[in-house]
């Protein structure tokens, strides 16, 4: 069961410990009539909840503490994940994993952003915010797969690049822009996925790829909403709207057409079920490999280019 | 309409409106003397009494930086769709179209070809007037036609960047438009044909972690602010007042993230002796 329980999830989360207490009675009464209402009662209460959940609920969503990152995919979708470490500058940044991994027998470089469950890992990894070093160890990476003809895989998760002093100090701004400039000519290919949060530069900053895709429940944008309202409202107060006016959801970027496809959650989010969470991605990722792998490196990189080349709306 | 930069302050440069009197006549804000608006032109928009830059738009800059009547102007018109029908607390397209009637400008960025001594380039500048020179779906679109303009004429490109970094109003078409920027300046690159990125006050957010940093030349102004994440944010994330001088050219400088820093009155020698030892 979940540890952390939003506001919308509550009553679907109470009538669900309704039913275990009921279940432990249960050898003693005949109430299992009363158990299997109760079980269709939730199923319904669940479905209209999780497909009406506003823009920023999945926000909220996207943000579940017990939501599954990086590396517990790394457990559960990939097998003999080697961590490798460190920009070979500076340092080894905690909030971006990276390294090589077995997906159904093939192998591929897996790159990611990390966040922590409490207070302790939450400050190892930053909260999962990557200074200059975190972008130059993935783009050292990225190049170590190609060098070796392997497939790329990046999950996004951060609240952002994080904006401290020595970032900057460091160079934050071409770090990322490297990253953009370098991933958009890899020779080999790169399947973005946006696993929880996707903010702005941060997130783009291993987001350039041939195939990008979106969890159900996540979010990727120019700016956190909350961010957003603070400039555009001047005021922290208006994350809802900023969240709705953005427009940041799966759904709506795929509308957008700036990513390809939408991989299913388990009903009610990942973090209900991080198994089947990682079962669904491992499906679509194998897919998407298999049909990458097919292409040779030429026709592949002018192909990520035309694709992010064809992303705006303007009008002449 | 001109901006003037207030060289003096530590945090948080503020544009405002240059002071014009008698519409020739224009007080600097650094260090309050009047000049005659044909002085500050002769030289180059910077202070004839202390130095200090006037916060200038494009078409200011291309006054000193390119040959005379050698600037032709390419999609000048394209505009903003407002496609995700944004609204805070404005209508982002009646935003859009206030900005359009006062500064005369569709979008943010101006682009064209023009000549430097003699050499072609193609030329890119943002105008700060407009939102804050964020970079939107148009302005990603402008710059990358000028990069393949530099690829198709075997030129050098020239991006003249100030910008606020990506705009909000268009979510993550915005966003998007750092890595197509970016992924065009790779086939510039791939040409082997050269891109000068020149940073004035202020250079932040999406702008500066793209095109901006990717410059075969990174060139700066004298004290131009350049930087990923805002002054305020970063003071707010560390909780401390930042050093003087963080952020600026100087400072970027010696961090090793520019070439050189250039003062005005300089920057059409410097970027044409570029061009020339890059051409002999
Ligand atoms: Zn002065």
């Amino acid at each position: 069961m979940a540890k952390t329980v939003l506001d919308f999830e509550r009553p679907i989360v109470e009538l669900e410990k309704k039913i275990d207490e009921m279940k432990t009675v249960m050898q003693d009464l005949e109430i299992s009539d009363e158990i299997d209402a109760l079980e269709a009662k939730i199923e319904e209460l669940r479905r209209s909840v999780y497909s009406n959940l506003t823009r920023w609920q999945k926000v909220q969503l996207a943000r579940h503490p017990d939501r599954p990152y990086t590396l517990d995919y790394l457990g559960k979708v990939f097998t003999d994940f080697t961590e490798l470490h460190g920009d070979r500058h500076f340092g080894d940044d905690k909030a971006i994993v990276g390294g090589f991994a077995q997906l159904e027998g093939r192998t591929v470089m897996v790159i990611g952003h990390q966040k922590g469950r409490d207070t302790k890992s939450n400050l190892y990894r930053n909260f999962g915010m990557a200074n200059p070093e975190g972008y130059r160890k993935a783009l050292r990476m990225m190049k170590l797969a190609a060098k070796f003809g392997k497939p790329v895989i990046t999950l996004i998760d951060t609240p952002g690049a994080y904006p401290g002093l020595e970032a900057e100090e460091r160079g934050q701004a071409e770090a990322i822009a490297r990253n953009l400039f370098e991933m958009a000519q890899l020779p080999v290919p790169i399947v973005v996925v946006i696993i929880g949060e996707g903010a702005s530069g941060g997130a783009l900053g291993i987001g350039v790829g041939d195939r990008i895709l979106m969890l159900e429940n996540t979010w990727y944008s120019v700016i956190a909403p909350e961010s957003c309202s603070s400039i555009l409202w001047r005021s922290w107060e208006f994350k809802e709207q900023a969240a709705e006016a953005l427009r940041l959801t799966a759904p709506d970027l795929l509308e957008q057409g700036i990513i390809d496809r939408i991989v299913p959650e388990p009903m009610g989010g990942a973090h209900r079920n991080p198994s089947e969470a990682a079962m669904l991605l491992k499906t679509v990722l194998v897919e998407e490999i298999t049909q990458l792998s097919k292409m040779k490196p030429e026709p592949l990189v002018k192909q990520r280019i035309r694709k992010f080349s064809a992303m705006g709306k303007v009008s002449e | 309409m001109a901006w003037f930069k207030r060289s003096n302050s530590s945090i948080t440069p503020s544009a405002s409106k240059r002071e014009v009197p008698d519409g020739s006549w224009v007080k600097c804000e650094s260090c309050g003397e009047m000049m005659h608006l044909k002085q500050l032109q002769a030289a180059c928009y910077t202070c004839i009494h202390c130095d200090a830059s006037f916060r200038i738009n494009s078409r200011e800059y291309f006054s000193f930086l390119l040959d005379q009547g050698s600037f032709s102007e390419h999609d000048r018109k394209m505009r903003s769709t407002d496609p995700l029908k944004f609204t805070d607390t404005k209508r982002y397209a009646d935003r859009i179209k206030a900005t359009i009637d006062k500064t005369e400008m569709y979008d943010a960025v101006r682009t064209g070809m023009g000549k430097i001594d003699g050499r072609q380039v193609s030329v890119a500048m943002m105008d700060f007037g407009f939102i804050g020179g964020s970079m939107g779906s148009v302005v990603g679109e402008k710059i990358s036609r000028a990069i393949d303009r530099a690829i198709k004429n075997r030129c050098a490109l020239i991006i003249i960047s100030m910008s606020g970094g990506a705009r909000m109003m268009e979510g993550a078409f915005s966003l998007m438009q750092m890595a197509k920027t970016s992924a065009r300046l790779s086939q510039l690159h791939a040409a082997g044909l050269p891109y000068i990125s020149l940073m004035l006050d202020p250079t932040t957010g999406g702008v500066t972690a793209s095109f901006a940093m990717l410059g075969d030349f990174n060139i700066a102004e004298p004290k131009a602010l350049i930087g990923f994440a805002g002054p305020r944010v970063i003071k707010q994330t560390i909780g401390r007042d930042l050093p003087e001088g963080f952020q600026r050219a100087e400072f970027l400088l010696e961090k090793g993230f520019l070439d050189l820093i250039v003062p005005r009155k300089e920057m059409h020698k410097t970027i044409s002796k570029i061009l020339r030892m890059l051409d002999e």
